[in-house]
């Protein structure tokens, strides 16, 4: 029996190359022999990406996605749905814990280098993979047709309407309607369980190509392709079966409790994660007292107000995001770890962090004269970290990287 | 092959490239029209009528065209008086930044001396002002003499829908074409326009 297995699994080998591709990228593919726990996250998106995949799939078959049915499908998915709450918590769930994995993934790489030559594609790909994930978060927050996402989207597509001349006939478009109406929702629905995750996977595809292309980065910054024993390979790396696998598997294992907490326990995250106007209907009448993006969003949108001008608003939010595309060249230091780099490197870093934490923060609470000028100096340290990045990298003193790991 | 043959096969190809190009746009065509409001759409969209004549002095009330929501107001002759007092705080008090259907016919900015006709919608990013008429201190200005404001992003504009200066909102809120036939106001339609 095991012998036609056998033969049954070479045949296939020979017209498909399962065990070249199985070696080549994940059993023996060599992977930096020291990291830390920094370099979990990316392995922890992948599996929130599965999750949001597998449980997307199964809302898809009770939600409705007209005017009339969208937020009463939701309700009925809650409550009527044999366990449909959990498969919703875990898909609402999953959209925060996506956010929190990824941002934690691009500070790793801010922290370390990891856009550095010869990365500067997988970092492209990954800022790409972020720019869809807030397309795909925001549409699908429009879904359930609740108060938030009826007010989110009108302050999202009023964006379009910040472009001169062709701005409000693109938002009508956008809309399909004069109003946020089921024409609107069902569209989204479309690009939210179709196109955009197609998109995704694609985009995670190709990060991962040119990750195993170029080869995983260390909180060192050695380049360990520098020794490489009798066989190419580096000597200071380890095979990815099973030394980084069952690392993972640790660190998948402490998120998934932190996961199941959030998800059985708080799965509104205090407002948060599912805001509280959002278990209410759309009323396009009526806006809610008090409208903030869900977290994930809150830095950007603050930046988007301390703008008093929708169009400049709009310019600095995109920008906010598109300068993370040109980190690769922006930084001209000769290391890349944040261990052998200066102290101008070091205090810019913390002050982006205080910045952008103090940005979320802002987003997520009303405006008062103190806030907004508190705003408006994190958007121009934000911007200051990155536009100065070129000048401080340059002009400090860094430290000598040792050459093994 | 010929250096005549290189420069006809660079032609030809070229050709055939901006004839499949030329394609583009037609297959483009259903995909980016399907997305236009559907004929269904455009008729929910029409006119909307109603009496105003049952509004009392002061009172504001909501009507939703398109589901927009559009704010109608019966002014008082003291509230009217008093659009003077917030003439100092205003960005745009003629409405010259935007084209205003019915500029400098009456104070309220429609086309009548009594109700004022706008539409609901924040022109910063879509919210909803609300309407707050008493002339008190408020949080958000302690010289408050009756408005709106707009509780997304801090917006203020004064009883007839003017801007403040130095708020988000870039321009005051737009006045719909409207008509009056008698008591009854028409809201999205305007024969005269």
């Amino acid at each position: 029996m095991s012998e036609i297995a056998g033969k049954l699994f070479s045949w296939v080998n020979d017209r498909l190359p399962i065990v070249n591709t199985f070696e080549r990228h994940l059993s023996k593919h060599p992977v930096p022999s020291k990291v830390n726990f920094w370099y979990l996250f990316g392995a922890l998106a992948s599996v929130v990406l599965i999750i949001q995949i597998v449980s997307g799939i199964w809302l898809i078959m009770p939600y409705s996605n007209t005017e009339e049915e969208a937020f009463s499908s939701i309700e009925y998915i809650m409550r009527d749905v044999d366990y449909g709450w959990v498969i919703r918590y875990i898909h609402t769930t999953g959209a925060s814990m996506f956010f929190a994995v990824v941002y934690l993934h691009m500070f790793r790489g801010l922290l370390y280098g990891s856009y550095q030559k010869p990365k500067e594609l997988v970092w492209i790909f990954g800022c790409t993979i972020y720019l869809a994930m807030m397309a795909e978060g925001f549409l699908g927050y429009v879904l359930p047709y609740g108060q938030m996402s009826y007010w989110g989207a009108q302050v999202i597509i009023s964006l379009f309407g910040a472009i001169p001349y062709i701005g409000e006939s693109l938002e009508l478009w956008v809309r399909g309607d004069y109003y946020i109406s089921g024409i609107t929702v069902s569209r989204f629905f479309a690009l939210h369980v179709v196109a955009l995750p197609l998109v995704l996977i694609a985009l995670v595809f190709l990060h991962l190509v040119a990750l195993h292309e170029v080869g995983a980065g260390n909180p060192e910054g050695v380049d360990i392709e520098e020794f490489l024993d009798d066989d190419g390979v580096p000597l200071d790396s380890v095979p990815f079966f099973p030394y980084k696998v069952l690392n993972a598997l640790v660190g998948i294992g402490v998120f998934m409790t932190v996961f199941a907490i959030i998800m059985f326990f708080f799965p509104e995250g205090g407002g948060y994660f599912i805001e509280m106007a959002n278990f209410q209907e759309a009323n396009p009448l009526v806006t809610p007292d008090h409208i903030a993006p869900v977290w994930y969003y809150a830095p950007f949108f603050t930046m988007l107000r301390a703008v008093p001008d929708p169009l400049g608003g709009l310019i600095v939010m995109g920008s906010a995001v598109a300068i993370f595309f040109v980190v690769p060249w922006l930084d001209r230091s000769n290391v890349a770890s944040i261990r052998y780099k200066g102290i101008y490197s070091k205090i810019a870093l913390v002050l982006f962090g205080v910045s952008f934490l103090t940005l979320g923060y802002l987003g997520t609470v009303g405006v008062t004269e103190v806030r907004k000028t508190m705003s408006v100096i994190c958007t121009v340290i934000y911007f200051a970290f990155f536009l100065l990045m070129p000048v401080y990298t340059k002009y400090e003193k860094t430290k000598q990287v040792p050459k093994r790991l | 092959m010929q250096d005549k043959d290189k420069t006809r096969r660079k032609f030809l190809i070229g050709l055939t490239r901006a004839e499949g190009l030329s394609g583009v746009p037609f297959a483009a065509t259903p995909f980016i029209a399907a997305w236009n409001p559907s004929a269904k759409a455009k008729a929910a969209g029409a006119p909307v009528k109603l009496d105003v004549s049952k509004m009392q002095f002061g009172q504001q009330i909501q009507v939703s065209w398109r589901k927009q929501p559009v704010f109608i107001i019966r002014h008082t002759k003291e509230s009217l008086a008093s659009l003077e007092l917030s003439l100092p705080k205003l960005a745009d008090p003629n409405s010259d930044l935007i084209s205003e259907p019915y500029k400098g016919l009456f104070p309220t900015r429609s086309k009548s001396s009594e109700y004022s006709v706008m539409s609901g919608v924040c022109t910063h990013l879509g919210c909803a002002p609300k309407y707050f008429p008493e002339v008190e201190p408020k949080s958000w200005d302690a010289t408050w003499s009756g408005g709106f404001f707009c509780p997304c992003h801090g917006s203020m504009f004064d009883i007839v829908g003017r801007v403040f200066k130095g708020v988000p909102a870039p321009t005051n809120l737009i006045v719909p074409p409207h008509m009056f036939e008698g008591s009854i106001l028409t809201i999205g339609e305007d024969k005269e326009l």
